[in-house]
Protein backbone atom coordinates (compact mmCIF):
# COMPACT_ATOMS: atom_id res chain seq x y z
CA UNK A 1 0.00 0.00 0.00
CA UNK A 2 0.81 3.76 0.73
CA UNK A 3 1.66 6.07 -1.99
CA UNK A 4 3.18 4.34 -4.81
CA UNK A 5 6.30 5.59 -7.34
CA UNK A 6 5.28 6.69 -10.93
CA UNK A 7 7.80 4.48 -12.57
CA UNK A 8 6.17 1.53 -10.69
CA UNK A 9 2.99 2.40 -13.66
CA UNK A 10 2.32 0.31 -16.00
CA UNK A 11 -0.12 1.79 -17.62
CA UNK A 12 -1.38 5.49 -18.09
CA UNK A 13 -4.81 6.69 -19.43
CA UNK A 14 -5.14 10.39 -19.18
CA UNK A 15 -8.36 11.77 -20.14
CA UNK A 16 -9.04 9.51 -22.99
CA UNK A 17 -12.07 10.02 -25.19
CA UNK A 18 -13.27 7.83 -28.51
CA UNK A 19 -15.31 8.75 -31.16
CA UNK A 20 -16.37 6.68 -33.80
CA UNK A 21 -17.97 7.85 -37.03
CA UNK A 22 -20.81 5.50 -38.42
CA UNK A 23 -21.57 6.11 -42.20
CA UNK A 24 -24.56 5.41 -43.56
CA UNK A 25 -23.06 5.40 -46.92
CA UNK A 26 -19.96 4.98 -49.12
CA UNK A 27 -22.08 5.35 -52.53
CA UNK A 28 -21.06 8.45 -54.14
CA UNK A 29 -24.55 9.05 -55.69
CA UNK A 30 -25.62 9.78 -52.29
CA UNK A 31 -22.47 11.42 -51.13
CA UNK A 32 -23.16 13.95 -53.50
CA UNK A 33 -26.94 14.55 -53.29
CA UNK A 34 -26.74 14.52 -49.42
CA UNK A 35 -24.27 16.83 -49.98
CA UNK A 36 -25.97 19.45 -52.38
CA UNK A 37 -29.63 19.08 -50.31
CA UNK A 38 -26.74 20.61 -47.48
CA UNK A 39 -28.00 17.34 -45.40
CA UNK A 40 -24.44 16.21 -45.30
CA UNK A 41 -24.96 15.63 -41.50
CA UNK A 42 -27.61 12.45 -42.19
CA UNK A 43 -24.49 10.69 -44.14
CA UNK A 44 -23.22 9.58 -40.59
CA UNK A 45 -22.94 9.97 -36.84
CA UNK A 46 -21.23 10.33 -34.08
CA UNK A 47 -21.19 7.80 -31.52
CA UNK A 48 -18.78 8.18 -28.02
CA UNK A 49 -17.84 4.98 -27.00
CA UNK A 50 -15.43 6.69 -24.36
CA UNK A 51 -15.43 9.71 -22.82
CA UNK A 52 -12.49 11.50 -20.50
CA UNK A 53 -11.46 8.30 -19.03
CA UNK A 54 -8.43 8.59 -16.81
CA UNK A 55 -6.93 5.61 -15.25
CA UNK A 56 -3.55 4.57 -13.85
CA UNK A 57 -2.65 0.76 -12.84
CA UNK A 58 0.44 -0.54 -11.74
CA UNK A 59 3.02 -3.00 -11.54
CA UNK A 60 1.34 -6.69 -9.75
CA UNK A 61 -2.36 -4.92 -10.13
CA UNK A 62 -4.87 -6.44 -11.20
CA UNK A 63 -7.97 -4.49 -11.97
CA UNK A 64 -11.48 -5.17 -13.92
CA UNK A 65 -12.79 -3.46 -16.25
CA UNK A 66 -16.88 -3.52 -15.37
CA UNK A 67 -20.15 -2.50 -17.17
CA UNK A 68 -22.92 -3.56 -19.03
CA UNK A 69 -22.67 -4.28 -22.88
CA UNK A 70 -21.67 -1.20 -24.87
CA UNK A 71 -19.67 0.80 -21.81
CA UNK A 72 -16.58 1.09 -23.48
CA UNK A 73 -14.96 -1.84 -21.92
CA UNK A 74 -13.48 -3.30 -24.77
CA UNK A 75 -12.74 -0.43 -26.29
CA UNK A 76 -10.46 0.58 -23.64
CA UNK A 77 -8.86 -2.30 -23.93
CA UNK A 78 -8.23 -2.15 -27.29
CA UNK A 79 -6.96 1.52 -27.08
CA UNK A 80 -4.57 0.06 -24.60
CA UNK A 81 -3.29 -3.07 -26.57
CA UNK A 82 -2.76 -0.30 -29.56
CA UNK A 83 -5.27 -1.86 -31.61
CA UNK A 84 -6.73 1.73 -32.16
CA UNK A 85 -5.67 5.29 -31.14
CA UNK A 86 -7.95 7.37 -28.95
CA UNK A 87 -8.71 10.66 -30.50
CA UNK A 88 -8.82 12.79 -27.31
CA UNK A 89 -6.02 12.56 -24.58
CA UNK A 90 -2.99 9.63 -24.32
CA UNK A 91 -2.41 6.53 -23.36
CA UNK A 92 1.23 5.34 -22.17
CA UNK A 93 1.99 1.93 -21.51
CA UNK A 94 4.99 -0.15 -20.01
CA UNK A 95 6.11 -3.28 -20.85
CA UNK A 96 4.75 -5.22 -23.89
CA UNK A 97 1.10 -5.61 -24.14
CA UNK A 98 -0.88 -9.19 -24.66
CA UNK A 99 -3.38 -11.10 -23.44
CA UNK A 100 -6.56 -13.41 -24.09
CA UNK A 101 -8.41 -11.40 -26.85
CA UNK A 102 -10.02 -12.49 -29.57
CA UNK A 103 -8.00 -15.50 -29.18
CA UNK A 104 -7.20 -17.45 -32.40
CA UNK A 105 -7.62 -14.23 -34.55
CA UNK A 106 -3.72 -14.83 -35.84
CA UNK A 107 -4.93 -18.75 -36.36
CA UNK A 108 -4.77 -20.01 -40.18
CA UNK A 109 -6.81 -22.83 -40.78
CA UNK A 110 -4.46 -24.18 -43.37
CA UNK A 111 -1.54 -24.43 -41.37
CA UNK A 112 -1.16 -27.32 -38.65
CA UNK A 113 -1.51 -26.75 -35.13
CA UNK A 114 2.53 -26.36 -35.03
CA UNK A 115 2.41 -24.15 -37.75
CA UNK A 116 0.42 -21.92 -35.93
CA UNK A 117 1.88 -21.72 -32.49
CA UNK A 118 5.16 -20.43 -34.04
CA UNK A 119 2.44 -18.26 -36.71
CA UNK A 120 0.84 -16.99 -32.98
CA UNK A 121 3.51 -16.78 -31.01
CA UNK A 122 5.58 -14.78 -33.02
CA UNK A 123 2.48 -12.36 -33.73
CA UNK A 124 2.06 -12.14 -29.60
CA UNK A 125 5.82 -10.78 -29.89
CA UNK A 126 7.57 -14.09 -28.60
CA UNK A 127 11.40 -14.32 -30.14
CA UNK A 128 11.67 -17.77 -32.42
CA UNK A 129 13.74 -19.11 -29.50
CA UNK A 130 11.03 -18.14 -26.31
CA UNK A 131 8.40 -20.08 -28.55
CA UNK A 132 11.15 -23.27 -29.15
CA UNK A 133 11.69 -22.84 -25.09
CA UNK A 134 7.96 -22.93 -24.11
CA UNK A 135 6.77 -25.10 -27.32
CA UNK A 136 6.29 -28.05 -25.33
CA UNK A 137 4.53 -26.29 -22.26
CA UNK A 138 2.51 -25.13 -24.73
CA UNK A 139 1.17 -28.15 -26.40
CA UNK A 140 0.62 -30.12 -23.03
CA UNK A 141 -1.59 -26.96 -21.75
CA UNK A 142 -3.35 -27.87 -24.86
CA UNK A 143 -3.78 -31.37 -24.38
CA UNK A 144 -3.51 -31.78 -28.34
CA UNK A 145 -0.61 -33.25 -28.65
CA UNK A 146 -1.81 -36.20 -31.37
CA UNK A 147 -3.06 -33.56 -33.47
CA UNK A 148 -0.18 -31.38 -33.43
CA UNK A 149 0.93 -31.65 -37.02
CA UNK A 150 -2.90 -31.86 -38.44
CA UNK A 151 -4.12 -28.88 -39.69
CA UNK A 152 -5.89 -26.32 -37.77
CA UNK A 153 -9.14 -26.60 -39.78
CA UNK A 154 -9.67 -29.93 -38.60
CA UNK A 155 -9.97 -29.31 -35.19
CA UNK A 156 -13.23 -29.26 -33.43
CA UNK A 157 -14.15 -25.90 -31.73
CA UNK A 158 -12.87 -26.92 -28.45
CA UNK A 159 -9.58 -27.99 -29.33
CA UNK A 160 -8.83 -24.35 -31.58
CA UNK A 161 -9.87 -22.68 -28.51
CA UNK A 162 -7.84 -24.98 -26.07
CA UNK A 163 -4.66 -24.24 -28.44
CA UNK A 164 -5.35 -20.57 -29.02
CA UNK A 165 -5.23 -20.07 -25.48
CA UNK A 166 -2.15 -22.09 -24.51
CA UNK A 167 -0.37 -19.78 -26.70
CA UNK A 168 -2.23 -16.79 -25.36
CA UNK A 169 -1.35 -17.34 -21.89
CA UNK A 170 2.30 -18.14 -22.83
CA UNK A 171 3.39 -15.19 -24.31
CA UNK A 172 4.73 -13.74 -20.75
CA UNK A 173 3.93 -9.94 -21.54
CA UNK A 174 4.82 -7.48 -18.67
CA UNK A 175 0.74 -6.36 -19.23
CA UNK A 176 -1.90 -8.85 -19.78
CA UNK A 177 -5.11 -8.21 -21.14
CA UNK A 178 -8.29 -10.64 -20.80
CA UNK A 179 -11.20 -10.22 -22.09
CA UNK A 180 -14.59 -12.58 -21.22
CA UNK A 181 -12.38 -15.63 -20.37
CA UNK A 182 -14.95 -18.19 -19.10
CA UNK A 183 -16.81 -17.93 -22.38
CA UNK A 184 -15.09 -20.55 -23.83
CA UNK A 185 -13.74 -24.06 -23.52
CA UNK A 186 -14.94 -26.75 -21.27
CA UNK A 187 -14.73 -26.43 -17.11
CA UNK A 188 -11.76 -28.42 -16.77
CA UNK A 189 -9.71 -26.12 -19.07
CA UNK A 190 -11.07 -22.87 -17.60
CA UNK A 191 -9.95 -23.82 -14.50
CA UNK A 192 -6.44 -24.67 -15.96
CA UNK A 193 -6.86 -20.79 -17.74
CA UNK A 194 -8.14 -19.14 -14.26
CA UNK A 195 -4.92 -20.95 -12.79
CA UNK A 196 -2.56 -19.40 -14.94
CA UNK A 197 -3.82 -16.04 -14.82
CA UNK A 198 -3.91 -16.20 -11.17
CA UNK A 199 -0.06 -17.60 -11.75
CA UNK A 200 0.66 -14.35 -14.24
CA UNK A 201 -0.75 -12.50 -11.14
CA UNK A 202 1.33 -13.67 -8.21
CA UNK A 203 4.37 -13.04 -10.78
CA UNK A 204 3.51 -9.67 -10.46
CA UNK A 205 2.44 -8.94 -13.93
CA UNK A 206 -0.12 -6.17 -14.58
CA UNK A 207 -3.29 -7.70 -15.20
CA UNK A 208 -6.47 -6.12 -16.43
CA UNK A 209 -9.68 -8.35 -16.61
CA UNK A 210 -12.80 -8.08 -18.72
CA UNK A 211 -15.97 -9.86 -17.45
CA UNK A 212 -19.70 -10.05 -16.87
CA UNK A 213 -18.85 -13.10 -14.53
CA UNK A 214 -18.39 -10.81 -10.80
CA UNK A 215 -18.04 -13.92 -8.81
CA UNK A 216 -14.82 -14.61 -10.76
CA UNK A 217 -13.10 -11.26 -10.93
CA UNK A 218 -13.76 -10.31 -7.05
CA UNK A 219 -11.54 -13.73 -6.57
CA UNK A 220 -9.17 -12.44 -9.39
CA UNK A 221 -8.64 -8.82 -8.90
CA UNK A 222 -8.38 -5.91 -5.68
CA UNK A 223 -9.48 -3.29 -8.58
CA UNK A 224 -13.18 -2.68 -10.20
CA UNK A 225 -13.32 0.26 -12.83
CA UNK A 226 -17.00 0.39 -13.92
CA UNK A 227 -17.72 2.06 -16.97
CA UNK A 228 -20.86 3.25 -17.81
CA UNK A 229 -21.79 4.73 -21.24
CA UNK A 230 -18.26 5.70 -21.94
CA UNK A 231 -17.76 7.06 -18.66
CA UNK A 232 -15.69 6.13 -15.64
CA UNK A 233 -18.70 6.05 -13.21
CA UNK A 234 -15.87 3.99 -10.42
CA UNK A 235 -12.84 3.07 -9.24
CA UNK A 236 -12.32 1.90 -6.04
CA UNK A 237 -11.87 -1.35 -4.24
CA UNK A 238 -13.60 -4.49 -6.16
CA UNK A 239 -16.20 -5.03 -3.78
CA UNK A 240 -17.61 -1.84 -4.18
CA UNK A 241 -17.43 -2.23 -7.74
CA UNK A 242 -19.62 -5.30 -7.69
CA UNK A 243 -21.98 -3.78 -5.08
CA UNK A 244 -22.66 -0.85 -7.49
CA UNK A 245 -23.22 -3.05 -10.45
CA UNK A 246 -25.40 -5.55 -8.44
CA UNK A 247 -27.45 -2.51 -7.32
CA UNK A 248 -27.42 -1.12 -10.48
CA UNK A 249 -28.60 -4.33 -12.08
CA UNK A 250 -31.52 -4.62 -9.40
CA UNK A 251 -33.04 -1.60 -10.24
CA UNK B 1 0.00 -13.70 -2.64
CA UNK B 2 -1.58 -10.92 -4.32
CA UNK B 3 0.56 -7.67 -4.77
CA UNK B 4 -1.64 -4.95 -4.58
CA UNK B 5 -1.68 -1.78 -3.65
CA UNK B 6 -5.32 -0.91 -3.26
CA UNK B 7 -7.66 1.57 -4.80
CA UNK B 8 -5.87 3.83 -6.54
CA UNK B 9 -7.50 7.93 -7.11
CA UNK B 10 -7.60 8.63 -10.68
CA UNK B 11 -7.72 11.83 -12.56
CA UNK B 12 -4.81 13.44 -15.26
CA UNK B 13 -1.47 13.26 -13.89
CA UNK B 14 1.04 16.16 -14.85
CA UNK B 15 3.75 13.66 -16.43
CA UNK B 16 2.48 12.51 -19.75
CA UNK B 17 6.03 10.80 -20.05
CA UNK B 18 5.11 8.83 -22.96
CA UNK B 19 8.41 9.02 -24.88
CA UNK B 20 7.07 9.09 -28.90
CA UNK B 21 9.19 6.28 -30.18
CA UNK B 22 11.21 3.74 -29.41
CA UNK B 23 11.00 1.49 -31.65
CA UNK B 24 12.67 -1.39 -29.94
CA UNK B 25 11.03 -0.95 -26.64
CA UNK B 26 8.77 -4.28 -26.87
CA UNK B 27 10.69 -5.75 -29.31
CA UNK B 28 13.77 -7.00 -28.66
CA UNK B 29 14.08 -10.43 -27.14
CA UNK B 30 15.84 -9.60 -24.08
CA UNK B 31 12.30 -7.97 -23.50
CA UNK B 32 10.31 -10.81 -23.55
CA UNK B 33 11.31 -11.61 -20.38
CA UNK B 34 10.40 -9.60 -17.67
CA UNK B 35 12.30 -6.35 -17.57
CA UNK B 36 10.36 -3.81 -14.55
CA UNK B 37 12.94 -1.39 -15.09
CA UNK B 38 14.44 -0.82 -18.11
CA UNK B 39 11.27 -0.32 -20.68
CA UNK B 40 9.92 3.45 -21.15
CA UNK B 41 6.67 4.59 -21.38
CA UNK B 42 5.35 4.92 -24.91
CA UNK B 43 1.40 5.26 -26.48
CA UNK B 44 0.90 1.55 -27.70
CA UNK B 45 0.24 1.02 -31.15
CA UNK B 46 2.73 3.49 -32.26
CA UNK B 47 6.09 2.20 -33.15
CA UNK B 48 9.22 2.72 -35.60
CA UNK B 49 7.00 1.87 -38.72
CA UNK B 50 9.14 0.22 -41.41
CA UNK B 51 11.61 -0.41 -38.26
CA UNK B 52 9.50 -2.46 -36.25
CA UNK B 53 9.40 -4.82 -39.40
CA UNK B 54 13.22 -5.00 -39.68
CA UNK B 55 13.10 -5.99 -35.62
CA UNK B 56 10.55 -8.47 -36.05
CA UNK B 57 11.90 -10.30 -39.03
CA UNK B 58 10.91 -13.48 -37.69
CA UNK B 59 7.29 -12.89 -37.65
CA UNK B 60 7.81 -11.75 -41.35
CA UNK B 61 9.35 -15.10 -42.59
CA UNK B 62 6.12 -16.63 -40.95
CA UNK B 63 3.30 -14.57 -42.47
CA UNK B 64 5.40 -14.50 -46.25
CA UNK B 65 5.03 -18.50 -45.26
CA UNK B 66 1.56 -18.27 -44.37
CA UNK B 67 0.84 -16.25 -47.45
CA UNK B 68 2.41 -19.11 -49.70
CA UNK B 69 1.12 -21.77 -48.18
CA UNK B 70 -2.26 -20.35 -47.74
CA UNK B 71 -2.30 -19.30 -51.37
CA UNK B 72 -1.37 -22.73 -53.04
CA UNK B 73 -3.10 -25.14 -50.58
CA UNK B 74 -5.25 -27.63 -52.56
CA UNK B 75 -3.63 -26.49 -55.66
CA UNK B 76 -2.02 -29.92 -56.82
CA UNK B 77 0.15 -27.81 -59.35
CA UNK B 78 1.71 -25.40 -56.52
CA UNK B 79 4.12 -23.18 -57.16
CA UNK B 80 4.44 -24.42 -60.65
CA UNK B 81 1.63 -21.90 -61.57
CA UNK B 82 4.29 -18.93 -61.31
CA UNK B 83 5.90 -20.85 -64.21
CA UNK B 84 3.15 -21.52 -65.51
CA UNK B 85 1.76 -18.03 -65.95
CA UNK B 86 4.12 -15.71 -67.03
CA UNK B 87 4.76 -18.63 -69.21
CA UNK B 88 1.92 -18.39 -71.26
CA UNK B 89 1.94 -14.17 -71.00
CA UNK B 90 4.95 -14.56 -72.69
CA UNK B 91 3.37 -16.96 -75.43
CA UNK B 92 0.63 -14.49 -75.98
CA UNK B 93 3.01 -11.25 -76.34
CA UNK B 94 5.74 -13.47 -78.17
CA UNK B 95 3.08 -14.88 -81.36
CA UNK B 96 1.02 -11.59 -81.41
CA UNK B 97 3.74 -9.01 -81.04
CA UNK B 98 7.06 -10.86 -82.18
CA UNK B 99 5.65 -12.58 -84.43
CA UNK B 100 2.69 -11.30 -86.25
CA UNK B 101 3.84 -7.54 -85.70
CA UNK B 102 7.10 -8.77 -86.64
CA UNK B 103 9.26 -6.97 -83.99
CA UNK B 104 11.41 -10.32 -84.16
CA UNK B 105 12.97 -8.77 -87.05
CA UNK B 106 13.27 -5.18 -85.57
CA UNK B 107 14.93 -6.62 -82.39
CA UNK B 108 17.84 -9.43 -81.90
CA UNK B 109 16.75 -11.96 -79.62
CA UNK B 110 13.40 -10.25 -79.04
CA UNK B 111 11.98 -13.21 -77.00
CA UNK B 112 14.74 -12.63 -74.35
CA UNK B 113 13.86 -8.60 -74.32
CA UNK B 114 10.72 -9.30 -74.15
CA UNK B 115 10.57 -11.57 -71.05
CA UNK B 116 12.89 -9.44 -69.22
CA UNK B 117 10.52 -6.69 -69.09
CA UNK B 118 7.39 -9.50 -68.83
CA UNK B 119 9.48 -10.02 -64.95
CA UNK B 120 10.10 -6.59 -64.21
CA UNK B 121 5.89 -6.29 -64.84
CA UNK B 122 4.78 -9.06 -62.98
CA UNK B 123 7.07 -8.74 -59.84
CA UNK B 124 5.68 -5.21 -60.12
CA UNK B 125 2.32 -5.49 -60.34
CA UNK B 126 1.82 -8.71 -57.68
CA UNK B 127 4.01 -6.72 -55.22
CA UNK B 128 1.80 -3.72 -55.47
CA UNK B 129 -1.65 -5.32 -56.18
CA UNK B 130 -0.74 -7.69 -53.05
CA UNK B 131 0.53 -4.60 -51.03
CA UNK B 132 -2.70 -3.10 -51.79
CA UNK B 133 -5.31 -5.60 -50.45
CA UNK B 134 -2.76 -6.60 -47.52
CA UNK B 135 -4.80 -4.81 -45.05
CA UNK B 136 -7.86 -5.64 -45.95
CA UNK B 137 -7.38 -8.96 -46.37
CA UNK B 138 -5.75 -9.26 -42.82
CA UNK B 139 -8.52 -7.60 -41.39
CA UNK B 140 -8.76 -10.24 -38.59
CA UNK B 141 -4.91 -9.56 -37.52
CA UNK B 142 -5.60 -6.05 -38.03
CA UNK B 143 -8.91 -5.38 -36.30
CA UNK B 144 -7.58 -7.56 -32.92
CA UNK B 145 -4.54 -7.67 -32.21
CA UNK B 146 -1.97 -4.89 -32.62
CA UNK B 147 1.16 -5.66 -35.20
CA UNK B 148 3.08 -3.26 -36.82
CA UNK B 149 0.97 -3.04 -39.57
CA UNK B 150 3.66 -2.29 -42.27
CA UNK B 151 4.35 -6.01 -41.95
CA UNK B 152 1.60 -6.92 -44.14
CA UNK B 153 2.63 -5.35 -47.09
CA UNK B 154 6.06 -5.98 -46.84
CA UNK B 155 5.41 -9.56 -46.76
CA UNK B 156 3.51 -8.93 -49.65
CA UNK B 157 6.84 -7.96 -51.53
CA UNK B 158 8.11 -10.95 -50.33
CA UNK B 159 5.84 -13.32 -51.16
CA UNK B 160 6.04 -11.65 -54.47
CA UNK B 161 10.04 -12.34 -54.91
CA UNK B 162 9.40 -16.00 -54.44
CA UNK B 163 7.87 -15.95 -57.75
CA UNK B 164 10.18 -13.80 -59.28
CA UNK B 165 13.00 -15.90 -58.85
CA UNK B 166 11.56 -18.86 -61.16
CA UNK B 167 10.74 -16.26 -63.87
CA UNK B 168 14.30 -14.96 -63.45
CA UNK B 169 15.79 -18.64 -63.51
CA UNK B 170 13.83 -19.09 -67.44
CA UNK B 171 14.80 -15.59 -68.42
CA UNK B 172 18.08 -16.92 -67.51
CA UNK B 173 18.00 -20.31 -69.34
CA UNK B 174 16.78 -17.96 -72.39
CA UNK B 175 19.51 -15.87 -71.72
CA UNK B 176 22.43 -18.83 -71.90
CA UNK B 177 20.60 -19.92 -75.11
CA UNK B 178 21.02 -17.38 -77.18
CA UNK B 179 25.19 -16.52 -75.76
CA UNK B 180 24.50 -14.47 -73.27
CA UNK B 181 27.94 -12.74 -71.32
CA UNK B 182 27.34 -10.37 -69.42
CA UNK B 183 29.97 -8.12 -66.94
CA UNK B 184 29.80 -7.41 -63.91
CA UNK B 185 28.46 -4.27 -63.68
CA UNK B 186 25.70 -5.39 -65.99
CA UNK B 187 24.79 -7.75 -63.06
CA UNK B 188 24.92 -5.53 -60.61
CA UNK B 189 22.89 -2.95 -61.85
CA UNK B 190 20.03 -6.09 -62.64
CA UNK B 191 20.29 -6.62 -58.48
CA UNK B 192 19.99 -2.91 -58.31
CA UNK B 193 17.26 -2.49 -60.48
CA UNK B 194 15.42 -5.21 -58.57
CA UNK B 195 15.91 -3.25 -55.32
CA UNK B 196 14.59 0.00 -56.89
CA UNK B 197 12.03 -1.84 -58.24
CA UNK B 198 10.83 -3.11 -54.70
CA UNK B 199 11.00 -0.08 -52.95
CA UNK B 200 8.79 1.43 -55.60
CA UNK B 201 6.29 -1.11 -55.56
CA UNK B 202 6.59 -1.49 -51.48
CA UNK B 203 5.92 2.65 -51.13
CA UNK B 204 3.25 2.52 -53.34
CA UNK B 205 1.44 -0.62 -51.87
CA UNK B 206 1.83 0.86 -48.16
CA UNK B 207 -0.20 3.97 -49.87
CA UNK B 208 -2.74 2.64 -51.34
CA UNK B 209 -2.84 -0.31 -49.16
CA UNK B 210 -3.68 2.47 -46.42
CA UNK B 211 -6.24 4.28 -48.51
CA UNK B 212 -8.18 1.16 -49.97
CA UNK B 213 -9.06 0.48 -45.99
CA UNK B 214 -10.87 3.09 -46.09
CA UNK B 215 -12.29 3.08 -49.73
CA UNK B 216 -12.12 0.03 -51.01
CA UNK B 217 -12.22 1.61 -54.59
CA UNK B 218 -8.62 2.54 -54.47
CA UNK B 219 -8.56 -1.37 -55.12
CA UNK B 220 -9.77 -0.65 -59.00
CA UNK B 221 -7.28 1.87 -59.04
CA UNK B 222 -4.69 0.23 -58.40
CA UNK B 223 -5.66 -2.48 -61.16
CA UNK B 224 -6.28 0.79 -63.83
CA UNK B 225 -2.85 1.87 -62.63
CA UNK B 226 -1.29 -1.65 -63.43
CA UNK B 227 -2.97 -2.19 -66.69
CA UNK B 228 -1.39 1.27 -68.19
CA UNK B 229 2.03 0.59 -66.19
CA UNK B 230 2.34 -2.95 -68.90
CA UNK B 231 2.15 -0.56 -71.65
CA UNK B 232 4.16 2.93 -70.14
CA UNK B 233 7.18 0.94 -70.63
CA UNK B 234 8.87 -0.64 -72.74
CA UNK B 235 8.40 -3.72 -72.53
CA UNK B 236 6.85 -5.10 -76.07
CA UNK B 237 8.55 -1.79 -77.89
CA UNK B 238 11.49 -0.23 -77.95
CA UNK B 239 12.60 3.21 -76.09
CA UNK B 240 13.25 4.49 -79.47
CA UNK B 241 9.70 4.45 -80.82
CA UNK B 242 8.81 6.70 -78.06
CA UNK B 243 11.56 8.87 -78.27
CA UNK B 244 10.93 8.93 -82.27
CA UNK B 245 7.42 10.04 -81.10
CA UNK B 246 7.84 12.02 -78.17
CA UNK B 247 11.26 13.87 -79.38
CA UNK B 248 13.47 14.66 -75.97
CA UNK B 249 11.89 17.39 -74.61
CA UNK B 250 9.86 17.46 -71.67
CA UNK B 251 7.72 14.91 -72.28
CA UNK B 252 10.34 12.57 -72.87
CA UNK B 253 11.63 13.17 -69.80
CA UNK B 254 8.44 12.65 -67.61
CA UNK B 255 8.42 8.90 -69.50
CA UNK B 256 11.86 8.40 -68.28
CA UNK B 257 11.32 9.73 -64.93
CA UNK B 258 8.96 6.31 -64.32
CA UNK B 259 10.77 4.14 -62.38
CA UNK B 260 9.48 1.38 -64.04
CA UNK B 261 10.45 2.56 -67.67
CA UNK B 262 13.94 2.52 -66.12
CA UNK B 263 13.88 -0.64 -64.30
CA UNK B 264 12.87 -2.47 -67.52
CA UNK B 265 15.96 -0.65 -69.62
CA UNK B 266 17.76 -1.82 -66.48
CA UNK B 267 16.79 -5.36 -67.11
CA UNK B 268 17.17 -5.16 -70.59
CA UNK B 269 20.78 -3.77 -70.20
CA UNK B 270 21.04 -6.89 -67.67
CA UNK B 271 19.83 -9.63 -69.59
CA UNK B 272 18.84 -8.61 -73.25
CA UNK B 273 22.19 -6.38 -74.07
CA UNK B 274 24.74 -8.93 -73.51
CA UNK B 275 23.27 -11.34 -75.90
CA UNK B 276 23.16 -9.15 -78.99
CA UNK B 277 25.66 -8.30 -81.09
CA UNK B 278 26.03 -4.58 -78.94
CA UNK B 279 24.67 -2.37 -81.58
CA UNK B 280 21.45 -1.78 -80.23
CA UNK B 281 21.21 1.52 -78.64
CA UNK B 282 20.42 2.53 -75.01
CA UNK B 283 19.00 5.10 -74.20
CA UNK B 284 21.65 8.10 -73.48
CA UNK B 285 21.74 9.69 -70.10
CA UNK B 286 20.73 6.07 -68.92
CA UNK B 287 22.97 7.01 -65.37
CA UNK B 288 20.48 10.18 -65.09
CA UNK B 289 17.28 8.33 -65.12
CA UNK B 290 18.16 5.71 -63.44
CA UNK B 291 19.21 8.39 -61.03
CA UNK B 292 16.46 9.64 -61.02
CA UNK B 293 14.47 6.67 -60.93
CA UNK B 294 16.02 5.59 -57.65
CA UNK B 295 15.48 9.04 -55.98
CA UNK B 296 11.59 8.62 -57.35
CA UNK B 297 11.40 5.05 -55.55
CA UNK B 298 12.61 6.26 -52.31
CA UNK B 299 10.85 9.68 -52.05
CA UNK B 300 7.50 7.65 -53.10
CA UNK B 301 8.61 5.00 -49.83
CA UNK B 302 9.48 7.93 -47.83
CA UNK B 303 5.36 9.53 -48.31
CA UNK B 304 4.03 5.90 -48.30
CA UNK B 305 5.30 5.55 -44.72
CA UNK B 306 3.41 8.75 -44.45
CA UNK B 307 0.49 8.40 -45.70
CA UNK B 308 0.57 4.27 -43.49
CA UNK B 309 1.43 5.79 -40.40
CA UNK B 310 -1.52 8.60 -40.60
CA UNK B 311 -4.28 6.43 -41.25
CA UNK B 312 -2.96 3.25 -39.37
CA UNK B 313 -5.01 3.98 -35.98
CA UNK B 314 -7.83 3.93 -38.14
CA UNK B 315 -7.66 0.40 -39.52
CA UNK B 316 -9.18 -1.17 -36.58
CA UNK B 317 -12.44 0.60 -36.75
CA UNK B 318 -13.01 1.23 -40.41
CA UNK B 319 -12.21 -2.51 -41.48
Amino acid sequence: MGQRQLDQDRIRIDRVSKHFTLRHTRAVKEIVVKGLQGRRKELSEQFTALRDVSLTVGEGEAIALLGRNGSGKSTLLKLISGVMGADEGSIAVRGNVAGLIDVGAGFHPDLTGRENIFLNGAILGMSEAKIHQEFDRIVAFSEIEEFIDTEVKFYSSGMFLRLAFAVAVHTDPDIFLVDEILAVGDEPFQHKCLDRIRELRDEGKCLVIVSHDLDMVSRFTDRGVVLDKGRMVHDGPIDEAVALLRRRAEG
Amino acid sequence: MVVSSGPRQTGGHGDRGASPSHPTAHLDKANITPMSDTAIFQAPGTGGGLLDVFHRRYLLRLLVHKELKARYHGSVLGMLWSYIKPAVQFGVFYFVIGVFFKMNNAVDSYAVYLFSGIIAMNFFSEAFGNATRSITGNWALVKKIYLPRELFPVASVFVSFTHFIPQVLVLLVGCLVTGWHPTVWQLLAGVGGFLVLAVFALGLGLIFGALNVVFRDFENVVDLILMVATWASPVIYTWTAVRDALGDGPLWWLYQCNPLTNVVEIFHWTFWYPTTDGRAPMPTQMPTFVAIAAGVSVVVLGIGQLVFRRFDGRFAQEL
